[in-house]
């Protein structure tokens, strides 16, 4: 580490994010000079260079943008959903649809966000939005 | 278009290519297939191994991989290159090969591959739990994409969605696969394959089915690059290449800006505008399907169709023998071999339908070729566009 350049915070956004998330609370990150909003989360910003970027907490809302319906033999699980996700912020990302069958999600899904913790990790996933089916 | 790298075109040839153990090669290693299709390609150009002074190589698991095969070969190169950017690698190579040979850096690049992907005795699922630490992505590993098929499968929902595409148009490239696996006495699946076949296929990731996605085999590849001063003094007809370019917008497909536009709309602007050609004027086409959608994401990245179209351009035997555009004439990916990394295959029967060695495959007068790599999840792209020299 740089002496000459003290960190402004003592952790990367990786581990910043996933604190958080252990914590139940989803972020995202916004850069504070072209104002576009990011994820993942990164030391800087994809669009414009910056390191101003900082975590942010999204609405929560987005749409499917690509689905996919994972096949598994029902004794290791059954099928399962993977599903890319465009939040109303802009950034992309991938997760899965719960509350309804894998099968049945649709591109165009109105979907929110929730964190599920296991063994104290954090992790996203969708639930669909009431009346916000695939047009 | 730099005209520096407009100078570039033809000004190197391919010389001598080979494969080795394509299918099955039980009781072999990865490098003992890499070594042996290297030997053959150097034969074939009639040079000597102690002619070698340019060495590219790339591996799935070994990531210093260039030495131990520089070690094995008993080579002293002064070029080397382990560019590793998945199965586009062995196209990737051939623009700074180019460089070196004409800057006099090298006088024969020897461009190698080699796996043993189908009867390894570790296991696939083994070497996926290694990669998840060796090569992270802890924005997608937490959800188990079955990959690479999901993340193919996620652009096939994309291209779908969008343009209306079906699976019996992704059933469409598996079965004009096949039937010119069917020529080839090489590739590895050679039985009658229907679309109806394709589409009660078991299912993988949705919309592939298992017959939407490529082999896995075993197969060394191996090529020969020189200088185009020299390669008419070689022992086959030379192959030059015209315009090659590479380009990587992203590695998971989740970063990926529009899942039906991949970075093969650059790497083939870029080969195109080197080469001085078009689609148009490619008489064969070599296009990496790793999966069904794969082959018409390329169609139109590359300009063979426009966007959307793909569907209708392979729809009744468009791309199968006899079609309007002859593409894998070796069976490609799907049906005739696909070790891990496919690109110097691809790039390989591209030579091959050139030289006029392609048998009841054939395709009458190529004069002009692509060959297009593909590698990761839709993350690198490498497009080369190679002629006869009647096209320099």
């Amino acid at each position: 580490m740089n002496p000459s350049q003290p960190m402004s915070v003592n952790r990367g956004a990786l581990a910043r994010h996933q604190a958080a998330l252990a914590q139940g609370r989803f972020l995202i990150q916004k850069c504070n000079d072209c104002t576009r909003h990011i994820y993942y989360p990164r030391e800087i910003c994809p669009h414009c260079g910056s390191d101003a970027v900082e975590l942010v907490e999204p609405t929560g809302t987005g749409t499917v943008y690509a689905v996919t319906n994972v096949r598994r033999k029902p004794a290791e699980g059954g099928d399962y959903n993977v599903s890319l996700i465009d939040l109303d912020e802009g950034p992309r990302l991938m997760s899965r649809v719960e509350k309804m069958a894998p099968d049945s999600v649709k591109i165009g899904q109105r979907v929110s966000a929730r964190v599920v913790l296991t063994e104290g990790r954090g992790m996203v996933i969708f639930d669909p939005v009431p009346g916000g089916g695939a047009p | 278009m730099s005209p520096d790298l407009k100078q570039l075109r033809g000004s190197a040839a391919i010389a001598g290519v080979a494969t080795f153990g394509c299918g099955e090669a039980h009781g072999f290693t990865e490098m003992e297939l890499l070594v042996r299709s290297a030997h053959a390609a150097v034969a074939e150009a009639g040079l000597k191994m102690s002619d070698i002074d340019g060495l590219c190589t790339a591996s799935v698991g070994a990531t210093m991989w260039s030495m131990p095969v520089i070690e094995y070969l008993g080579i002293r190169p002064t070029y080397i290159d382990g560019t590793m950017i998945g199965g586009a690698s062995f196209i990737a190579h051939l623009l700074p090969a180019m460089h070196a040979l004409q800057s006099g850096q090298c006088k024969a690049v020897l461009v190698c591959y080699g796996s043993t992907q189908r009867t390894s005795t570790h296991g696939r699922r083994e070497v996926a739990q290694a990669r998840r630490w060796m090569d992270p992505q802890p924005y997608e590993t937490p959800y188990e994409p079955f990959n690479p098929p999901s993340a193919y499968a996620l652009a096939a929902s994309r291209h779908m969605h969008q343009y209306g595409t079906t699976r019996r148009d992704l059933a469409e490239v598996a079965v004009a696969a096949r039937a010119w696996a069917r020529l080839n006495p090489e590739a590895f699946m050679r039985e009658p394959l229907s679309i109806d076949d394709v589409l009660a296929a078991r299912m993988v990731s949705d919309p592939l089915s298992v017959r939407d996605c490529c082999l896995v085999t075993d197969g060394g590849g191996a090529y020969v690059l020189v200088h185009s001063d020299r390669a008419p003094d070689l022992r086959q007809k030379p192959v030059y290449v015209l315009g090659n370019a590479t380009a990587v917008w992203n590695r998971q497909i989740s970063s990926m800006d529009d899942l039906t536009v991949t970075a093969a709309t650059q790497s083939g602007r870029d080969a195109y505008a080197m080469a001085g050609l078009g689609a148009k004027d490619i008489d064969v086409v070599q296009l990496y399907d790793a999966f069904t959608i794969n082959t018409l994401l390329f169609l139109e990245d590359l300009g063979f169709c426009s966007k959307g179209e793909a569907g209708a351009f392979v729809r009744n035997g468009g791309i199968a023998p006899g079609g309007h555009l002859p593409v894998n004439t070796n069976g490609g990916g799907l049906s005739c071999v696909h070790p891990g990394m496919y690109g110097i295959f691809a790039l390989i029967e591209a030579v091959r339908q050139l030289r006029g060695d392609c048998g009841d495959r054939q395709v009458p007068r190529a004069m002009t070729a692509i060959a297009h790599g593909n590698g990761g999840t839709l993350s690198s792209q490498s497009t080369a566009v190679l002629g006869l020299a009647e096209t320099l």
